[in-house]
């Protein structure tokens, strides 16, 4: 590792956490959303929602929170293509800094913007009776899934920031990732869904996160689900930052 | 070797010219954009890179600042190789892109702090309250730079570009752009800056931008660098001024139309 990364990563760090608190819109806008989906299902279609026992709020809020992640981390490309865009990235390039600095900034600055977001989307789900009888560690295993999780979008992201040609196409990635708790145990639970829809359900990624989460949330035993959850994210993680790495090398040579 | 902490300062240079370039070649898939560029810059002199758009100016500048490779052809600047001692080169070297390379969301002090951190200096608050002074904008210094005008963005990016006093600056079109009145800051800014030591490579179109600055002139056509002279030397190239009642010589910019052909006089505009 270059000797001057922890320094240079702390000073690019600067400037982007200076852009969000400057724009603190994107922040926002990022919990928009999934308060906007936790209103909706809470209120309107949860009624008519069967998830067994409990709350459909302490249902809900799981999958919330990672579909708060999936949207956040849209900005993160964005942030990134707006830099390569203008002459501030060859610049950078062009001085004697530790060259990954640029990127893990990047990736720490979105880090820092969703866990915003995140506690913005939990104190509404509060307000709206969201209760947990976790204690301080399941507290803590819910934050590093949630991190973890965070880090491995933030990585995908990076993927589109660094080769989109255009703004729409450097953001546009998110929304299957958005999509995708729609289609697992995070709105009603897979036993309803039919055949082929829930071994999808049943397989993928955000079915093992949620219900990890939910068990800690609940009190409940998590048993080897976490240990699925986190073979997820950390497998895609690696896969992510893999080919972001590459993308950049691609990028700057 | 210099070591490897230190910021190699204007004093203490790499014997031999700042540039050196033999037999630069880059293609981008068929295009053939330079085909054997030679050329080579004094310390502390002024070279301006002349050309058409496309002629290949940036690409020069980029293979130079270590953001490009070459196909074929050496280019040493401060004395390393940018292919093979890159670290060294970005030590010695600035570049001023085509486009501010400033951070709007930043203030001017912010961007100048933030760029003596990246260059590991000490004080970097001393260092951005010196140059916002030495650029006249210490009353925007707190302003974001979203506020600024053309000209205050160029001189804060030439501002930038001085930190850590690099002996080699690039300045890719440094006043497109701009107004008359920006463009002559940025002139004086650049004088000031040869003042000091400081070698400048110059791309521009503006062959009076060229005229006033430069020591050295090259014209970049098709590829290759056809000429390379003083602006007396350029000037002598065409046949002497006809003696009409009042002896009119030619500009630099009869110069460069006459060599790069007729295809330019619309760029002039």
């Amino acid at each position: 590792m270059n000797r001057h990364f922890p320094g240079d990563t702390a000073a690019l760090l600067g400037r982007s956490l200076r852009h969000i608190l400057r724009s603190p819109d994107t922040i926002i806008t990022t919990a928009v959303m999934p308060i906007m989906f936790l209103l909706l299902f809470v209120y309107v279609l949860g009624g008519a929602i069967e998830t067994g026992s409990g709350s459909y709020v302490n249902y809900l809020l799981p999958g919330i929170l990672l579909i708060t992640i999936a949207s956040g981390i849209s900005y993160t490309a964005y942030r990134l293509f707006l830099d390569l865009q203008g002459g501030i990235f060859e610049r950078f390039q062009s001085m004697p800094i530790a060259r990954s600095a640029v990127l893990w900034a990047h990736v720490l600055t979105s880090l820092f913007a969703n866990l915003i977001s995140l506690v913005i989307v939990v104190l509404v789900a509060l307000a709206m009776g969201f209760r947990s009888g976790a204690g301080v560690l399941a507290w803590l295993e819910v934050a590093g899934i949630l991190v973890l999780f965070t880090l491995t979008l933030t990585w995908v992201a990076v993927i589109p920031g660094l080769t989109a040609k255009s703004v729409d196409g450097a953001s546009a990635f998110s929304y299957p990732l958005i999509f995708l708790p729609f289609i697992s145990s995070a709105f009603v639970p897979t036993e309803s869904m039919p055949g082929p829809v829930r071994a999808f359900a049943e397989h993928q990624p955000v079915t093992s996160i949620v219900n990890a989460i939910r068990d800690l949330f609940t009190g409940q035993p998590v048993g080897a689900g976490i240990w699925v959850a986190v073979g997820w994210c950390a497998g895609a993680l690696v896969v992510a930052y893999l080919f972001a790495g590459v993308s950049y090398r691609r990028r700057i040579s | 070797m210099l070591p490897v902490m230190s910021i190699p300062s204007a004093t203490e240079q790499v014997p031999g010219p700042a540039i050196h370039v033999r037999g630069l070649e880059k293609s981008y898939k068929e295009l053939r954009v330079l085909r054997g560029v030679d050329l080579d810059v004094a310390r502390g002199s002024i070279f301006a890179l002349l050309g058409s758009n496309g002629a290949g100016k940036t690409t020069v500048v980029r293979i130079l600042s270590t953001l490009l490779k070459a196909d074929a052809g050496t280019a040493r600047v401060n004395g390393f190789d940018v292919a093979t001692r890159a670290a060294d080169v970005r030590e010695s070297i600035s570049l001023t892109g085509q486009f501010a390379a400033v951070d709007e969301i930043l203030s001017g002090r912010e961007n100048l702090v933030l760029i003596a951190r990246l260059r590991h200096l000490g004080n970097p608050a001393a260092i951005a309250d010196e140059l916002l002074g030495r650029f006249s904008l210490t009353e925007a210094g707190a302003r974001r730079v979203a506020t600024y005008s053309g000209g205050m963005r160029r001189r804060l990016d030439i501002a930038m570009s001085l930190i850590g006093n690099p002996p080699v600056i690039f300045l890719d079109e440094p006043t497109t752009g701009l107004d008359p009145e920006a463009r002559l800051e940025v002139w004086q800014a650049i004088r000031e800056l040869v003042a000091g030591g400081t070698t400048v490579l110059l791309t521009t179109q503006h062959l009076d931008e060229a005229e006033q600055l430069a020591d050295r002139i090259a014209i970049l056509h098709e590829g290759r660098i056809i000429v390379n002279g003083t602006l007396d030397e350029l000037k002598r190239l065409l046949p002497p001024a006809k003696v009409e009642y009042i002896e009119k010589q030619p500009t630099l910019q009869d110069v460069f139309l006459t060599l790069v052909g007729a295809r330019t006089d619309r760029e002039q505009r």
